[in-house]
């Protein structure tokens, strides 16, 4: 590992100083930057450490919003009473990722911006445009099997890996960035991009800023909600195909929906296409899946990840389903 | 026996829960220096420039070695089944003392620094150009290269008994079908890892191996050294499942780069650098045909494999073996086909083989046994041999057929539909399926001495391998109950070449070859005491014959006559008295195994020997997604005399385990297009974790084989055969799909 100078910051001004300088990163639980320096796709010159920053607790604000510190574990939040009650599809993404000594460390400002888990990505041997711009991309072609199905380019197929931020896109989340020219807050939705021909811009975060807060609306819909995450083993392994979904029907009516797909883009795949098709639709599994058929019209294969098209159909039709069964939100 | 079959906590339990015991990258020494390997990154070609100047630069750097600057190493000895230590080379590669690159990921450099970042800084400083050639490394386009495998002593290669194909051709009933399985690789615990320090001309080495003997012998050979020049010492091995059989690159270049440096040098590979320089389990492509009459009876049975095996070594599978001996078919044909490839060289991982040839048989016999409407456990009734269907020789001990009629009845087999598709609990589809274990059984010479010392204790000096499996304690109990001993009085020295040669942690057969030394050393040592007491003046055993005394409670006697082996030694003025077996000397050497290997193929010729059993298993399958998790095992095994009831349950637990990941998750990508590995990591490449393993019931018929020494079968790897095919066969009564490549993922069921 190339040697690094290491800052802890004790406070929010202090940490946003010391990333300006040039090289700097910044550290929380370090569950994906400590691998990547490891294997030297990250070699900062220097290193923030945030995890002292007072920023790891959960308000529910007067008018009914939830405010997240930015530095609380992964698995503080999964077990929070407010979390668990009004927003159980975030518990159970925040629970579906990782193990729990990763849980335990991992932070939820650095969950928001993990690196892609496409394998290319972390070999140096390999050609990447997102570690190496212009290089290009191995994975077309190449092990796709967990690639993209929407929104990918001919430059990068890599797919977001957070099972936290597919719930927090279903749930209309708010991110709160602060930097020394102050503090702005963007939605989580649009907040990773889609690779294009630049796919080694993956946020609208800036070089020098900060992720202090994830903010909640206060969503009555969000108490009857699910997370499905779709692996090739029981735990710790990345999505195949993850849904994020509320509901509420009224007289059998669909009058709420929120849907969001994981494992499936460079960013948590809100699907507003499916959502629309719910909307005022019988709560029936011809709705269902006529709600995934509207969302996966526009998704496209790599050479070894169709299946994905199918299971994400699949996978969106059952949670539905099982989120509208008599007790299926649980 | 007091202690042979009892659940006893094996001997190092503590010191590992602890973490007293020490593993080869942990042993301390002042100036200890460390090792980091750079990996090539084309498949097959030529290092054209390679650029350490960087590297060189970085404070802390002690040496960088490459093909440029390398002290010479004699090459690998070819490959002579007479002397077995010549097959301790790994691959064929005399590494940094060539500019050619075989595989893709073989070490061009080595890094030594003072610290282990250091080292790994600078190894990814270094700069290497290639010029490189074509490369053979897509397994499935390979295939038409295949060619028929070489038989050996130890591993026959064809096999034929009538005229299958013709038989296939007439059969009122036929099925031919081809399966393929992934490259999968061991991930033991504890990545290779080797210390090594130079005392002059002599070299140490502490290295997790399953064959001290070989690294010794190998490394000998490598630096030109008199063998007796190498020590190693390899206590503690965490894991290993065929992994730490050869000599792999690391070993060697961590003891050349003590050689460069003149310092103690450790090197613990990454999990990537496992993955790069360690082989795997080659990938298969099989067919299995069987023809049948109505009733079931097996007229033909083909079993033909491709494998592969790197252009500079690799371990050909016995991947047709199971069917050689499971079914008494009429008309028997098995043939393996070897592919060479540009790759890293495949090596023997955990039943190498039957492991994956019991896949394809077992999954075979159960679509037979759907297609003709019978029960899969009738069917393998109806076909179960009296003597071994190949050759008619004559099985030493079976009892697979009583393993079957046991599981079916505890696991409830007898109960279920056979209509595939037909039990559900809500969303999970359920299914049942069951195969056959099988693993043969094998037995090695094994040095050792026994040594009963004046204060009534006993030391073992054997150089056995204990990788986890409880070889120490297991030992101890035999030994205790053959002298009469407590088992607090034993002691197992054990792990080091310091100690007799013993033989290889490997083909299930440890166990089996160190007990037949065990008690024949014993049972001299009884003979040699026995001697001293009645020649002893004053002794109470004095004109005995040994016919009237009895062994028991650490002592000799007649009735209340006699005494303590303490009054016997004392009152003889001996401090010790030890017993033998193998020799010392290299002539007697030369002799022993000369007249063990007549031995031991008088005895192949006569038996057939193995361990066997059923595995049976339930699956749920969801009906949407086709994730499949497995809900019941239990296996029901035939290994002879189990030693230890813990140990021997959770090795063959542990087997279940392996052969679980073979089935659904487990698989190395190797890229077609450079032969790279693209999952050489513990998140990416696929293990179970403890979610995916449910409860699992072992079993053991525990009945002596009367051919073996204490009746006593290997159990490391039969815990792994059949396993697939069990699974297979339950995702097919689960969903009517039948899944004939693994691992079987979600998409295959979609």
């Amino acid at each position: 590992m190339k040697d690094f100078a290491y800052v802890s910051a004790p406070d929010v001004a202090t940490a946003v100083r010391a990333i300006t300088e040039p090289g700097a990163k910044f550290l929380g639980g370090g569950t994906n930057l400590v691998d990547l320096m490891r294997q030297n796709v990250e070699r900062p010159d220097t290193v923030v450490d945030i995890t002292r920053l007072p920023l790891d607790r959960v308000e529910e604000l007067p008018d009914g919003r939830i405010r997240i510190g930015a530095m609380m574990r992964n698995s503080a939040l999964a077990a929070h009473r407010l979390i668990r009650t009004r927003y159980p599809m975030l518990a159970q993404a925040l629970l579906a990722g990782a193990s729990g000594q990763l849980r335990n460390m991992a932070t939820v400002g650095g969950n928001v911006l993990q690196r892609t888990r496409c394998p290319y990505f972390v070999d140096l041997a390999a050609r990447c445009n997102k570690r190496e711009p212009g290089s290009g991309c191995d994975a077309i072609g190449g092990f796709n099997r967990n690639a993209a199905i929407f929104g990918a380019s001919e430059s990068c197929v890599a797919t977001h890996p957070s099972d936290m931020c597919v719930a927090l896109a279903a749930l209309d989340a708010t991110i709160e960035l602060e930097s020394v020219r102050g503090v702005r807050r963007l939605p989580l939705v649009g907040f990773h991009a889609l690779p294009g021909d630049a796919p080694q811009h993956e946020t609208a975060i800036a070089a020098d800023e900060l992720i202090t807060a994830i903010e909640l609306p206060d969503l009555p819909v969000a108490a009857r909600s699910r997370y499905r995450k779709v692996r090739d083993r029981a735990s710790y392994a990345f999505a195949l195909v993850s849904v994020a979904a509320a509901l509420e029907v009224r007289d059998g009516v669909v009058t709420e929906a929120r849907l969001a797909l994981g494992g499936v883009a460079s960013r948590p795949w809100r699907a507003h296409a499916a959502e629309r098709a719910l909307m005022g639709a019988p709560a029936t599994e011809e709705s269902f899946r006529r709600a995934a058929d509207a969302e996966l019209a526009g998704a496209v294969a790599q050479s070894q990840n169709a299946f994905k098209i199918e299971l994400a159909r699949r996978a969106v039709t059952a949670t539905l389903r099982q989120l509208h069964l008599p007790g299926g939100a649980a | 026996m007091r202690y042979v079959g009892q659940p006893i906590d094996r001997l190092d339990g503590v010191a590992k829960t602890t973490g007293a015991a020490r593993f080869s990258a942990e042993y301390p020494y002042p100036n200890l220096a460390y090792a980091a390997l750079v990996h090539a990154t084309i498949a097959r070609g030529r290092i054209t420039r390679i650029d350490t100047g960087t590297a060189r630069k970085t404070p802390g750097v002690l040496a960088v070695i490459t093909h440029g600057n390398a002290p010479e190493m004699k090459p690998a000895p070819k490959p002579n089944q007479f002397d077995m230590s010549t097959l301790a080379a790994a691959t064929s590669v005399n590494y940094l003392n060539t500019d050619e690159v075989y595989w893709n990921g073989q070490p061009v450099a080595v890094v030594v620094a003072e610290t282990l970042d250091v080292a790994r800084e600078a190894a990814y400083l270094i700069e290497v150009e290639y010029a490189e050639y074509p490369a053979a490394v897509d397994f499935a386009a390979e295939e038409g290269n295949a060619r028929p495998q070489k038989s050996t002593m130890l591993s026959e290669a064809d096999g034929r008994k009538g005229d299958a194909e013709a038989a296939l051709a007439d059969a009122p009933f036929a099925l031919d079908l081809r399966y393929t399985t992934a490259q999968v690789n061991h991930n033991a615990i504890e990545p290779h890892s080797t210390t090594a320090y130079w005392d002059g001309d002599h070299l140490i080495l502490h290295e997790g191996s399953q064959n001290v003997a070989w690294v010794r012998d190998h490394l000998a050979i490598r630096f030109d050294l008199p063998k007796q020049n190498v020590r190693v010492i390899s206590p503690f091995v965490g894991g290993a499942f065929g992994g730490k059989s050869f000599v792999w690159p690391g070993t060697v270049l961590t003891a050349l780069a003590a050689k460069v440096t003149g310092r103690p040098v450790r090197m613990m590979l990454t999990r990537e650098g496992v993955f790069r320089t360690v082989g795997g389990r080659t990938p298969s492509i099989q067919r299995v045909a069987i023809g049948a009459q109505l009733d079931g009876s097996m007229t033909a049975l083909i079993h033909t494999s491709v494998c592969q095996v790197g252009r500079t070594g690799g371990w050909s599978e016995q991947v047709t073996s199971v069917s050689r001996h499971l079914y008494d078919a009429a008309n028997i044909q098995v043939q393996q086909n070897l592919v060479g490839m540009d790759l890293l060289a495949n090596t023997i991982m955990r039943a190498p083989g039957e492991s994956i040839g019991s896949f394809a048989l077992e999954a075979t016999v159960d679509e037979l046994a759907y297609e003709l409407g019978l029960d899969p456990i009738e069917l393998r009734a109806r076909n179960e041999p009296a003597r071994n269907p190949l050759d008619g020789k004559a099985f030493s001990h079976r009892l697979l057929m009583e393993c079957f009629e046991e599981g079916a009845k505890e696991f409830g087999w007898a109960g279920r539909p056979q209509e595939p598709g037909s039990m559900r609990d809500g969303r999970w589809l359920i299914g049942m399926g069951v195969a056959a274990a099988y693993h043969p059984a094998w037995r090695f010479p094994a040095n050792l001495t026994v040594r009963l010392s004046d204060d009534g204790t006993v030391l073992i000096r054997c150089g056995l391998h204990e990788m986890g499996m409880g070889s120490a304690t297991a030992v101890s109990q035999i030994a205790a109950d053959a002298l009469c001993v407590p088992m607090a009085a034993v002691t197992v020295a054990y792990g080091d070449t310091a100690l007799p040669d013993t033989t290889t942690a490997g083909a299930s057969s440890q166990t089996a070859s160190v007990t037949a030394s065990l008690l024949a050393a014993c049972a001299k040592l009884d003979r040699a005491v026995f001697t001293l007491a009645r020649k002893t003046p004053g002794s109470p055993l004095r004109g005995l014959r040994r016919a009237d005394v009895t062994a028991r409670d650490g002592g000799l006697y007649n009735g209340s006559r006699g005494e303590s082996y303490h009054d016997i030694l004392r009152r003889a003025g001996r401090a010790s008295v030890e017993a033998r077996v193998g020799a010392d000397t290299r002539l007697g050497e030369i002799a022993d195994q000369v007249r063990s290997m007549s031995k031991f193929l008088l005895d192949r010729r006569r038996w057939v020997k193995a361990a066997c059993g059923a595995q049976f298993c339930e699956v749920l399958v969801d009906s949407d997604t086709g994730e499949t998790r497995i809900s019941r095992w239990l296996g029901v095994f035939d290994v002879g005399r189990v030693v230890n009831a813990k140990t021997a349950a959770s090795q063959l637990r542990g087997g279940i385990v392996m052969g679980i990941g073979l089935a659904l998750t487990e698989e190395t990508l190797v890229d077609p297009r450079n032969g790279r590995i693209v999952n050489a990591s513990l998140s990416e490449y696929h293990v179970p974790v403890h979610a995916d393993i449910p409860v699992i019931d072992v079993r053991y018929l525990d009945d002596p084989d009367p051919t073996m020494p204490l009746g006593v079968v290997g159990i490391g790897e039969v815990g792994v055969t059949g396993v697939a095919g069990a699974v297979a066969n339950a995702v097919f009564h689960a969903t009517g799909k039948r899944i004939r490549d693994l691992p079987i993922t979600l998409d295959k069921l979609l």
